[in-house]
């Protein structure tokens, strides 16, 4: 049976089944959020839907968001680029704790950013009250893209940094041997070999941003997902909240479609051996100091600031008291977000795997889906999954599995860039090899191909950890009563103005995050 | 992959033998965990709690009807109880425990009831506001002295009842009027109330539509926050008390275990707590209201004659909202 059917897959040239089934299944569970919402946009009638997608309001919301989410990727880029040379390539000291530090934004909750944005500004700001200069208190535009900017980069400085280390060196030192001043090398050569990674990164910023909603409701800044959680949040008529959403959903499925078309034809992998060769490392020469107060500002404005901010807050009023329920609450988060980003990862490797290499309609189409899980807004996700467990698998309804799922469903986006790119590096020769020498298609991936993955693996986990560690509208929906997590306590007690109670909480995050990142780039870092 | 399958496995299966009781809370943890680790340490039944949006948490429980696993819904408005109890989800409540309350403070069919109240109060800067010049309505507001100085949050629970309110009292016509005069005077918008006050604070604005208790949080840990709030003149439509109140469901499990909290909610000394802890006022006649300064008496008699059913209007409200192009 088995094997007639792996003969049927292979006559008309169709991914293995074991890689193409998970990938089919992930991409039903994606859609089951779309159904839901089209059930909820079908109930108004036809006139009052009209009314509600043909809005002026809508089209400022539309130009808001994609103002923001351009902002962002330019943002993102000028910071992510040098900081990705800086750290793989140049000779500048302390590369380690840089790279780490690249990451870590990543774990400040956005609603915590625009805080520490907001508190360092203005007449009764930190700046106005410690060093006497008062700046100008950060809103709207300016202030959105600043803080979102702060923690996003990381997601494009890891897809580059990743894309450098893995590079070909051979093909640099090629074109330096046939002349290229280092520039040329790095603007010819080198970049162009970017732009998987590039492409991967700022999918997900986009993505991210077209979704964000906790830095841009601080800082006024009216987007489409603004719009779509004050529906939420504010009514029980979850028909117009529904349109939005679907209305986002056109949009992030464009940014989809765009980025299909901009990598259809990329190959990057290396020709020769699987093994890696050491990339030269670039002295900085008189670079050096542009480069130190790059990388000092950058360290400053996206990690001291906020971690200052809460240390701020918990020495307002400490009491030990505050440290009962943080044991409960660390485990509590750990114990979703650690298995939601291994599960993440190991559904990110068929999706990512037959996309690149078995390149069709089907395969794209299905890697694409995948990202739909990601664009749909975290409230309207959760409602569909309660929805669909109720009335499906009602067993699993309020279990401790059901928000593993879902985290690792909705995060899963994030876990296939940086497994593409990884995939796209690794010589398909190899495994080809591997076949040759008797074994199986999977037998050969595990061998050949899974062991240089490895890096970009660890990516995808660090990515999606961190994300499941600082989220709250699904935790708030789908977690098990009395399940509370590191988040929903910083989000419960700021909200009511308790910044010195959040403060504990928020740090708890912040640290975890760091040890847990800091444990997979050490493995990374002994074992090369 | 098998460590994998092991970890997803295992739900969290509630406990059957031990006493337990599951509470939906729209009131945030910070505000009540104290309280029910009280009670469970009192009454040794185990207490699940699931936090959220009061108006998340109503829309949750109408996706699970039925099977919902909670017993009683705690909300941090009336709105949210209102959408609930008109979905025929509430249990009548035992006589006993209303008539603990005076009348207004539990709904007229008596399927939920209040357990904190609160006040809406304009707070405003002390250093670029003059008193003398505080307006004596939300109404005057519109005047062109506050252009783009007055802050408020149009998406934030307090303030639609707030508005339901001036509705019920000035009609549709009068109050969507406002809401255009506001936004055309400049009125800035903000996600919550805690975000505003800072602004407040930061010179962003001069005047906040806000709840009472906020500022009293922000004086904790600075005392020397820069912000005084007050309330308008007696009978204004600016003036409004709401409430938090908790209800029991149909469907609960733990009957007993839910009338039991109701109750240790209402008892003396936990009143008390709320009013010195969490700055909201009680809900019983005769505590101390010292902390939040002014007798809770005081405040109902400022604020319009209100049933607290009619405050679950909020349909209307969202609507107004919307046309004025504020949501």
């Amino acid at each position: 049976m088995l094997q007639k059917v792996t003969y049927i897959f292979r006559k008309y040239n169709l991914p293995s089944w074991y890689f193409l089934t998970p990938a089919v299944l992930v991409g039903l569970f994606v859609l089951i959020p779309l159904f839901y919402l089209l059930v909820r946009a079908l109930e108004a009638d036809t006139q009052l839907s009209m009314e509600l997608v043909f809005r002026y309001r809508n089209l400022r919301l539309l130009y808001n968001t994609l103002l923001l989410a351009f902002g962002t990727l330019v943002v993102g880029t000028l910071i992510a680029l040098p900081l990705a040379w800086i750290t793989t390539r140049s000779d500048i000291p302390g590369r380690k704790i840089l790279t780490l530090m690249g990451v870590l934004p990543l774990a400040i909750p956005g609603y915590v950013m625009a805080y520490a944005l907001l508190g360092f500004t203005g007449a009764n700001g930190t700046m106005a009250l410690v060093f006497g200069l008062e700046l100008p208190r950060l809103s709207g535009f300016t202030g959105a893209l600043t803080a979102i900017s702060l923690y996003t980069f990381p997601y494009l400085y890891l897809n580059f940094r990743s894309a450098l280390a893995g590079l070909d060196p051979s093909l640099e030192e090629a074109s330096r041997s046939l002349g290229y001043r280092p520039a040329e090398v790095f603007f010819r050569v080198t970049l162009p070999q970017l732009r998987p990674a590039y492409y991967a990164g700022t999918l997900i910023i986009f993505l991210y941003v077209l979704g964000d909603f906790g830095a841009v409701s601080l800082m006024r800044f009216e987007t489409f997902s603004y719009a779509i959680y004050l529906q939420y949040a504010a009514s029980y008529d979850r028909v117009y909240a529904a349109w939005l959403a679907l209305m986002l959903l056109v949009l992030t499925s464009t940014a989809l479609v765009v980025e299909y078309k901009l990598l259809r034809g990329l190959f990057f992998h290396r020709i020769g051996s699987g093994s890696e060769k050491k990339t030269a490392i670039i002295s900085l020469g008189h670079w050096k100091w542009p480069a130190y107060i790059f990388v000092t500002v950058l360290v400053l404005l996206s990690f001291v600031l906020p971690v200052s901010t809460i240390l701020f807050w918990m020495m307002q009023a400490f009491d030990t008291q505050q440290l009962a329920g943080l044991q409960r609450a660390l485990t509590a988060s750990v114990m979703a977000s650690a298995p939601a980003a291994v599960l993440a990862t190991a559904l990110a490797i068929p999706l990512a795997y037959i996309g690149v290499r078995h390149p069709s309609r089907l395969t794209r189409g299905l890697e694409r889906v995948a990202y739909l899980g990601y664009a749909t807004p975290p409230l309207a996700f959760a409602l569909a999954l309660i929805f669909f467990t109720l009335n499906a698998v009602p067993i699993l309804y309020q279990t401790l599995t059901l928000l593993i799922l879902a985290y690792a469903l909705h995060f899963l986006a994030e876990a296939i860039g940086p497994v593409r790119t990884a995939l796209y590096q690794a010589s398909p020769r190899l495994e080809e090899a591997a076949r040759s020498l008797g074994y199986g298609r999977l037998k050969a991936f595990f061998l050949a191909t899974f062991p240089v993955m490895r890096s970009g693996l660890i990516v995808s986990a660090a990515f999606v950890f961190m994300s499941a560690m600082k989220e709250l509208p699904i935790t708030f929906l789908l977690a098990p009563v009395g399940f509370q997590t590191l988040a929903v306590n910083v989000w419960s007690y700021t909200a009511e103005a308790m910044f010195s109670q959040a403060a504990p909480y928020a740090l708890v995050i912040l640290l975890f995050s760091t040890l847990f990142v800091g444990l997979l780039f050490a493995r990374e870092w002994t074992s090369r | 992959m098998g460590v994998l399958l092991l970890l997803l496995l295992p739900g969290h299966l509630p406990d059957a033998a031990a006493q337990s009781l599951t509470i939906y809370s729209g009131r945030s943890k910070a505000l009540v965990e104290p309280l029910i680790r009280k009670f469970e340490q009192e009454h040794g039944i185990r207490m699940n709690v699931r936090y959220g949006g009061s108006t998340q948490l109503a829309v949750a429980l109408l996706e699970e009807g039925r099977r919902t696993p909670a017993d009683v819904f705690w909300a941090q408005d009336a709105g949210a109880l209102g959408a609930v109890h008109r979905n025929a989800m509430f249990e009548t409540l035992p006589r006993e425990l209303l008539s603990q309350l005076p009348e207004q403070l539990h709904n007229s069919e008596g399927t939920w009831i209040a357990t904190s109240g609160r006040a809406r109060v304009m707070a405003y800067s002390t250093s670029r506001v003059d008193t003398a010049l505080l307006p004596g309505s939300i109404f005057g507001l519109t005047d062109s002295q506050w252009s783009g100085r007055v802050g408020w949050a149009p998406s934030n629970g307090s303030f639609q009842s707030l508005l339901t309110a001036m509705r019920l009292q000035k009609g549709d016509d009068v109050i969507l009027q406002w809401l255009r005069d506001m936004r055309g005077n400049n009125a800035q918008s903000y996600i919550n109330n805690s975000a505003m006050l800072q602004a407040l604070a930061a010179g962003e604005i001069d005047i906040a539509l806000t709840n009472h208790y906020y500022l009293f949080r922000f004086r904790e840990t600075d005392p020397g926050f820069p912000v005084e709030q007050t309330f308008f003149a007696h009978g204004d439509a600016g003036n409004l008390v709401n409430v938090a109140g908790i209800g029991m469901l149909k469907t609960a499990g733990n009957k007993d275990e839910a009338l039991a909290f109701m109750k240790f909610l209402l008892e003396e000394e936990n009143q008390q707590w709320v009013t010195q802890e969490v700055y909201e006022y009680p809900v019983l006649e005769g505590m101390s209201t010292q902390a939040v300064d002014t007798p809770f008496r005081d405040i109902q008699e400022l604020s319009p004659d209100l049933d607290l059913d009619d405050l679950s209007d909020l349909n209307r409200t969202l609507d107004l909202l919307r046309r004025a192009g504020l949501l």
